[in-house]
C-alpha cells in the first residue's frame, strides 16, 4: 500500500547538506500497525512529511496505493490528504476559533459532502473517541487528551486508509498517552492501517511492527 | 458555509475589522456625500432657473407660406393644443422716442401680457399690459430699467407720457432689474407696448408675427412642446421652395443641457477624488489581509494537511477582504444617509434637498466589490501559496 524506494531527502544547512532521510526504502501493506522510532533529528518527522503527501521527496520513488505521487499535481495531493490519509499531530493542531464538531467536519467540507451526511459522520466519529458531549466546545475549553481525541476524530472521519500519528502522546501525561494509543489500537484492530511516529521505545512497542531510524537510515527492528 | 467562516474570522477581532473597515466607510462616505450634494445643488439651481422663467421655447419666421401667421391664429392654436400653456408674440422695430426734452432711438416690442409670465419679467412701478389694453389697441407703454434711465431718470415715471415717432403713449409700469439669465442681456433697452398698437402704428410688424415664446404647463417637458411648436410652424409656415424651414425653433433645453454637462463634470471630478480614498481604504485592507495571512499560517497548514488545496484557501481569504470591504460599503452607505437628512435639516430654509441618490449608491457598491477583489487578491494568493509542510510548522 506504501510504498518508499530510494527516497531521499536532502537540506542545506549552510554549505552542508543534511541527509534527513538516506536512500530510505520501506513497504508498509494494508491493515498493519507500524511504530517508526529515533531521537529528534533522526529524520523521522521528514519521513512522516513525505508518506502524508505533505513534502515531496528530492530522490526516489513514493507510491501511494500502487501510483507514483510526483506525479500528482497540487491540486490532486491535496485531495489525496483529504480522502487517503488522517494526520494526527504532537501538537493536536486544531484550529482555535473552530468548535470540536467543526474541526471534525472540515475535511468533510473541503470534500465537498453534504450537510446532512455531514452531521452524521461528525457525530459517529466524535462518539468512536467518546467527546460525543463536547461536541460544542472550543479547543481552549477542552484538556490536551480531549484535543487530541477530537484530533484522532477528525483523522477518522474521512475514513482514511491511512492513519498517520507522529507523536501524538508527545504532549500529554502518562495516563492519557495510555488512553490515545488505546484508541489507536483499536482503530487498527478495526482494519485501520496505521503509521505511529515516536521517540519512546515503550510506545513503539505497541505496534506489530517497528522500524527504527537514525541518521536519516532505517532498520527493522524485531520485536 | 464560507461566507459564515468570514464574517466569524472578521468577527473575531472587532476593534481591527472596524479600523480597518474605517478606510472604506470615509472613502464611500465622501463619495455618496459630495456626489449628492452636487446633485441636489444642481437640481435647485434648475429648478430656480425655471422658475425665473427660462422655461419656454422660442420660435422665429422669416418667411410665410401662403398666409402670414396672426395673433388670431396663436390663440387658436393655444386653446386646441394642451402641450402649450401660454404663447406671446414679440415684434420688433425702432422708433425716435421723446420724452420731455430727450429724444433718442429705441427698441419698440409690441407684445401681450403672456410675455410677462413667459420671460420672467419684474415690476419695479405701475404694471405691465392688461388684456384691455390689447382688445382697444391702447397706447400704453412698460419701460424697461435701461430706458428709463436712459430717458427719465428715475423711476417714478408712471403717468408720464413719451411719444414715439410723434404719437402720444402714457407709461403704465417700470420694470425692474431682472434675475432672468436670458432675459438681462439684451432686454432692458427696451419700451413694451402692446401688439395691436404697435401692429396699427409700425407698417413692417402688420405683415405678421415673425417671433413669438411659448411655454409648457407644468410636468410637460421642454422636448414635447418644442415639438409642439415645430408642428405647429410646420403646417402653418411650412418650407420655402428648396424644402428649408421657414422657421426655427429654439428651447432652454440646450440651456439645460449644459448645465447639465457641467453638473456632470463636477461630479466626476468630486467623484475621482473621493476615489481616490477608496482606493487607500482597499490598501488599508490589503495591509491587514497581509497581517492576517502571517498570523494564520498555522491555520492555513492545518487546513492544506487536512485536504484544502490553493483554490480552497484563496477563496477563504479573499472572501474575507470583500466582506469586510462590503460591510465598511454598507455602513459608509448608512452614514451617508444620514449625513444626508442632518444636511436637510441644515439648508431647510434654502430650498436645497439631499437625497441618497441611487446610481452613486451602486456604484460605490461596485466600487468596493472590485476593491475588496483587487487588493483581497494578493493576501489570499500569498496565503494559497504556501507550501503546507512550511505553514504547519510556523512559529512551533
Amino acid at each position: 500500500m506504501i510504498d518508499l524506494h530510494d527516497i531521499t531527502k536532502v537540506y542545506q544547512i549552510g554549505d552542508e547538506k543534511v541527509y534527513a532521510l538516506d536512500h530510505v526504502s520501506m513497504h508498509i501493506y494494508p491493515r498493519e500497525f507500524v511504530s517508526v522510532i529515533g531521537p529528534s533529528g533522526s529524520g523521522k518527522s521528514t519521513l512522516m512529511n513525505i508518506i502524508g503527501c505533505l513534502d515531496l521527496a528530492d530522490a526516489g520513488v513514493y507510491r501511494l496505493d500502487g501510483i507514483p505521487i510526483e506525479d500528482y499535481s497540487e491540486k490532486q495531493l491535496a485531495r489525496i490528504r483529504n480522502e487517503k490519509i488522517g494526520f494526527i499531530f504532537q501538537n493536536f493542531n486544531l484550529i482555535p476559533k473552530l468548535s470540536a464538531e467543526e474541526n471534525v467536519e472540515l475535511p468533510l467540507i473541503y470534500r465537498g459532502v453534504k450537510a446532512s451526511e455531514r452531521a452524521e459522520r461528525v457525530r459517529e466519529a466524535l462518539d468512536k473517541v467518546g467527546l460525543t458531549h463536547r461536541a460544542k466546545h472550543l479547543p481552549t475549553e477542552l484538556s490536551g487528551g480531549q484535543q487530541q481525541r477530537v484530533a484522532i476524530a477528525r483523522a477518522l472521519v474521512t475514513r482514511p486508509s491511512l492513519i498517520l500519528a507522529d507523536e501524538p502522546t508527545g504532549n500529554l501525561d502518562s495516563r492519557t498517552s495510555r488512553e490515545i494509543l488505546d484508541i489507536l489500537m483499536e482503530l487498527h484492530e478495526q482494519g485501520n492501517t496505521v503509521v505511529l511516529i515516536t521517540h519512546d521505545n515503550d510506545i513503539a512497542r505497541q505496534a506489530k511492527r517497528s522500524v527504527h531510524i537514525l541518521d536519516g537510515r532505517l532498520t527493522e527492528v524485531a520485536l | 458555509m464560507s461566507f459564515k467562516m468570514a464574517l466569524r474570522s472578521i468577527g473575531s477581532n472587532k476593534l481591527r475589522a472596524v479600523l480597518t473597515m474605517l478606510g472604506i466607510i470615509i472613502g464611500v462616505m465622501a463619495l455618496v456625500v459630495l456626489v449628492s450634494i452636487v446633485n441636489g445643488a444642481t437640481r435647485s439651481v434648475t429648478d430656480q432657473m425655471s422658475a425665473l422663467g427660462s422655461n419656454y421655447v422660442e420660435a422665429y419666421v422669416w418667411s410665410y407660406g401662403r398666409k402670414a401667421l396672426t395673433m388670431e391664429d396663436l390663440n387658436e392654436w393655444v386653446e386646441s393644443e394642451p402641450l402649450i400653456e401660454a404663447v406671446a408674440p414679440d415684434s420688433q422695430d425702432s422708433s425716435m422716442v421723446k420724452y420731455g426734452s430727450k429724444s433718442q432711438r429705441m427698441t419698440i416690442r409690441g407684445t401681450t401680457p403672456a410675455y410677462y409670465e413667459i420671460n420672467g419679467l419684474q415690476l419695479e412701478t405701475g404694471r405691465f399690459l392688461k388684456n384691455a389694453d390689447i382688445l382697444n389697441g391702447s397706447r400704453v407703454c412698460i419701460l424697461g430699467p435701461s430706458a428709463v434711465d436712459a430717458l427719465v431718470g428715475y423711476a417714478d415715471c408712471v403717468g408720464d407720457e413719451i411719444s414715439l415717432d410723434g404719437l402720444r403713449y402714457t407709461i403704465v409700469g417700470v420694470l425692474g432689474k431682472s434675475d432672468s439669465l436670458m432675459y438681462s442681456g439684451y432686454g432692458d433697452n427696451v419700451i413694451y407696448i402692446p401688439y395691436t398698437a404697435m401692429v396699427r402704428q409700425f407698417p413692417n410688424v402688420a405683415e405678421g408675427i415673425n417671433n413669438f415664446y411659448a411655454t409648457a404647463p407644468e410636468g410637460t417637458s421642454m422636448k414635447e412642446a418644442e415639438a409642439a411648436v415645430r408642428a405647429f410652424l410646420s403646417e402653418k409656415v411650412g418650407t420655402d421652395e428648396w424644402g428649408n424651414e421657414n422657421y426655427y425653433v429654439y428651447s432652454m433645453d440646450v440651456m439645460e443641457n449644459a448645465m447639465g454637462s457641467v453638473t456632470n463634470v463636477l461630479s466626476i471630478l468630486l467623484g475621482g477624488i473621493a476615489s481616490i480614498s477608496l482606493i487607500v481604504g482597499g490598501i488599508g485592507i490589503m495591509n491587514i489581509m497581509l497581517v492576517t495571512v502571517t498570523e494564520r499560517t498555522r491555520e492555513i497548514g492545518i487546513r492544506k494537511a487536512i485536504g484544502a488545496n490553493r483554490g480552497t484557501i484563496l477563496r477563504q481569504f479573499l472572501l474575507e477582504a470583500v466582506v469586510l470591504c462590503m460591510m465598511g460599503c454598507a455602513i459608509g452607505i448608512f452614514l451617508s444617509w444620514c449625513i444626508l437628512r442632518l444636511a436637510n435639516v441644515v439648508v431647510a430654509d434654502m430650498s436645497m434637498r439631499f437625497a441618497l441618490s441611487g446610481n452613486v449608491v451602486v456604484l460605490s457598491v461596485i466600487f468596493c466589490f472590485v476593491i475588496g477583489v483587487i487588493f483581497g487578491l494578493y493576501p489570499a494568493n500569498k496565503a494559497a501559496k504556501m507550501k503546507p509542510i512550511d505553514a504547519l510548522h510556523y512559529g512551533g
